[in-house]
């Protein structure tokens, strides 16, 4: 961003899109900050709340759940992905034919509609007709998520894995290819160990795809609904509701705007929180190296 | 050594594959193999469910209402994402960072919020139950992206270019339509591979913001799926049918996928 010269002419340009954007988000999220402080009975009358809602959703035992849930699930896949992510990355050929193979068929789950996504592990993980169901109780385990709490949460992780790793591949083999050839040939010479190799050389290149990888896994799994809702339904009982399908099920399904709109500001700003926290430590531990 | 390496992305590659086998396995089976028996491969192979699919409107419409709204999103996104990238990668003007956070933070938003605002503000400007309306509110975080990886491709092109230009008479216009935007090509097919991957397996909005008329494929399956019971011959071939599109798309920008995001500014 140096060397940029000072113009007005940029509001010019960036006028289409602060309209698009504005009226997709200002408008509703107005609407959801004005639900959040007022009470309805219907028939458009409203009556001030204040932060009623507010103080009512964070003592909530339910909020707190789902909190807890998405914050376990969120940690759990993060702690899978990103090192899996690399490790594939790190192993996989840099050229050849096989590139292009290995790439578009990594991409591949990443293209597919999440709800299908959903139900294709729902039939693939049935305990009677499931490939994996039927796998993992044929070996003597008893597994069937939709009744075991437990079960059910190896699917969804499970689940989540087999959608998203492939982007941590792609990002990270995306800043290994950006490693010149003369790095691993010095490393050679002064006869560098894989571990050094890695450790001085690829972790330092790919910190910066990493960030970005990280970033993204953190907001989209925390954002996470279809893919669950289609498999588990948030089940059994509550054991995988996460934030989204607890949202959706106070606001649309038992119309409770007040509480729902509280609980939408409160989940978004733990998002934008935990997203400026991560990126300013990244940022500062950039700047000192 | 060298077998060691091939070992990991081969696994891994076979792990990605099982679940989609066992959807093509299942759409190609009838409903009474599907409950009856546990079989690896359809042992009476079956067109039947596909044949369903073409034949009955309620479910080719989903693709093409899908369809109609993924590339309005995408050449929506892509055109307005272009001036302003150029924007904020050229010009520095009155709050420009804020307002590229202030884009960004869209994109952290989750869906599940926006769902009733926006039934209500599509609602209340007529567009309820059009493509347009899901295409719009896609907009909502693939215009972020797309700024964002545009202006990414966009630094990397070399100002000397503009001036350039401009000392050869070009107007602003004839040299961004005749010699920049040639020069981010590869930018403007990442940026719209994202933007179409995003709105093609979004599904909480687009069936939120639907109910008949451009109801997509996603939501046509989910609303089988708990009508008619146990229909899953049916629900697998229209799931593999969705998987086509993204196979196309990704063939056309393998070389590029990975760049896509890595270019971008954080």
């Amino acid at each position: 961003m140096t060397g940029r010269k000072s113009s007005s002419k940029g509001w010019l340009f960036v006028a289409p899109v602060v309209a698009l954007v504005a009226f997709n988000a200002l408008i509703p999220l107005m609407t959801v900050v004005n639900y959040s402080v007022q009470e309805t009975f219907g028939n458009n009358v409203f009556f001030w709340e204040g932060v009623r809602w507010f103080t009512e959703v964070l003592n909530s035992e339910r909020f707190h759940a789902s909190l807890g849930r998405q914050v376990f699930f969120t940690g759990i896949i993060l702690l899978i992905e990103v090192p899996l992510g690399v490790a594939i990355a790190l192993t996989m050929p840099r050229k050849g034919p096989w590139v292009s193979v290995c790439l578009v068929m990594m991409a591949l789950p990443l293209l597919i509609p999440w709800n299908v996504v959903g139900a294709m592990w729902n039939i693939f993980s049935l305990p009677d007709i499931g490939l994996l169901g039927k796998t993992i109780n044929s070996l003597g385990i008893d597994y069937d998520y939709t009744q075991q709490p437990v079960s059910a949460w190896f699917t969804v992780i499970l689940m989540d894995v087999w959608h998203w790793t492939s982007l941590v591949v792609l990002l990270a083999y995306a800043g290994l290819c950006s490693i010149p050839e003369a790095y691993y040939q010095a490393a050679k010479i002064d006869g560098a160990t894989p571990w050094a190799v890695f450790r001085f050389i690829e972790l330092p290149k790919m910190k910066r795809v990493l960030t970005i990888a990280i970033l993204l896994r953190f907001m989209d799994s925390f954002m996470i609904y279809t893919e669950p809702f289609v498999l588990t339904g948030g089940g059994p009982g509550n054991s995988t509701t996460m934030l989204s399908i607890d949202l959706v099920k106070i606001a649309l399904g038992q119309f409770d705007l007040g509480p729902a709109a509280a609980m939408s500001l409160i989940y978004f700003l733990i998002i934008l929180l935990a997203s400026w926290i991560f990126y300013t430590l990244m940022m500062k531990n950039e700047a000192e190296e | 050594m060298k077998i060691r390496t091939w070992i990991v992305p081969t696994l891994y590659i076979v792990f990605l594959m099982l679940p989609i086998y066992w959807l093509l396995n299942m759409s190609f089976k009838t409903t009474n193999e599907i409950l009856g028996t546990f079989t690896l491969w359809p042992q009476n192979f079956t067109f039947e469910n596909y044949v369903k699919i073409f034949t009955d409107p309620t479910w080719y419409n989903g693709y093409f209402n899908s369809i109609t709204y993924v590339v309005m999103n995408t050449s929506i996104s892509v055109t307005v994402a272009l001036p302003a990238a150029y924007a904020f990668s050229r010009y520095r003007f009155l709050g420009d960072k804020h307002l590229f956070f202030w884009l960004l933070t869209n994109r952290m938003a989750p869906p599940a919020i926006f769902a009733l605002p926006f039934f209500q503000l599509y609602s209340a400007v007529g567009l309820f139950d059009t493509t347009i309306a899901v295409a719009l509110a896609h907009s909502l975080f693939n215009v972020p992206l797309a700024v964002w990886i545009l202006e990414g491709f966009m630094s990397g092109v070399p100002k000397e270019l503009d001036e350039t230009a401009y000392v050869d008479g070009y107007s602003f216009w004839r040299f961004f339509i005749r010699i920049f935007i040639p020069a981010i090509i590869a930018g403007i097919g990442v940026a719209a591979f994202f933007t179409f991957m995003f709105s093609w397996v979004e599904l909480l909005l687009a069936k939120t913001l639907t109910s008949v008329a451009a109801k997509p494929i996603a939501a046509t399956m989910t609303r089988t799926a708990s009508t008619s019971g146990y229909e899953l011959g049916l629900l697998a071939a229209a799931g593999s049918l969705t998987i086509i599109p993204g196979a196309f798309v990704i063939y056309f920008v393998r070389n590029y996928i990975a760049k896509g995001f890595a270019l971008g500014r954080v």
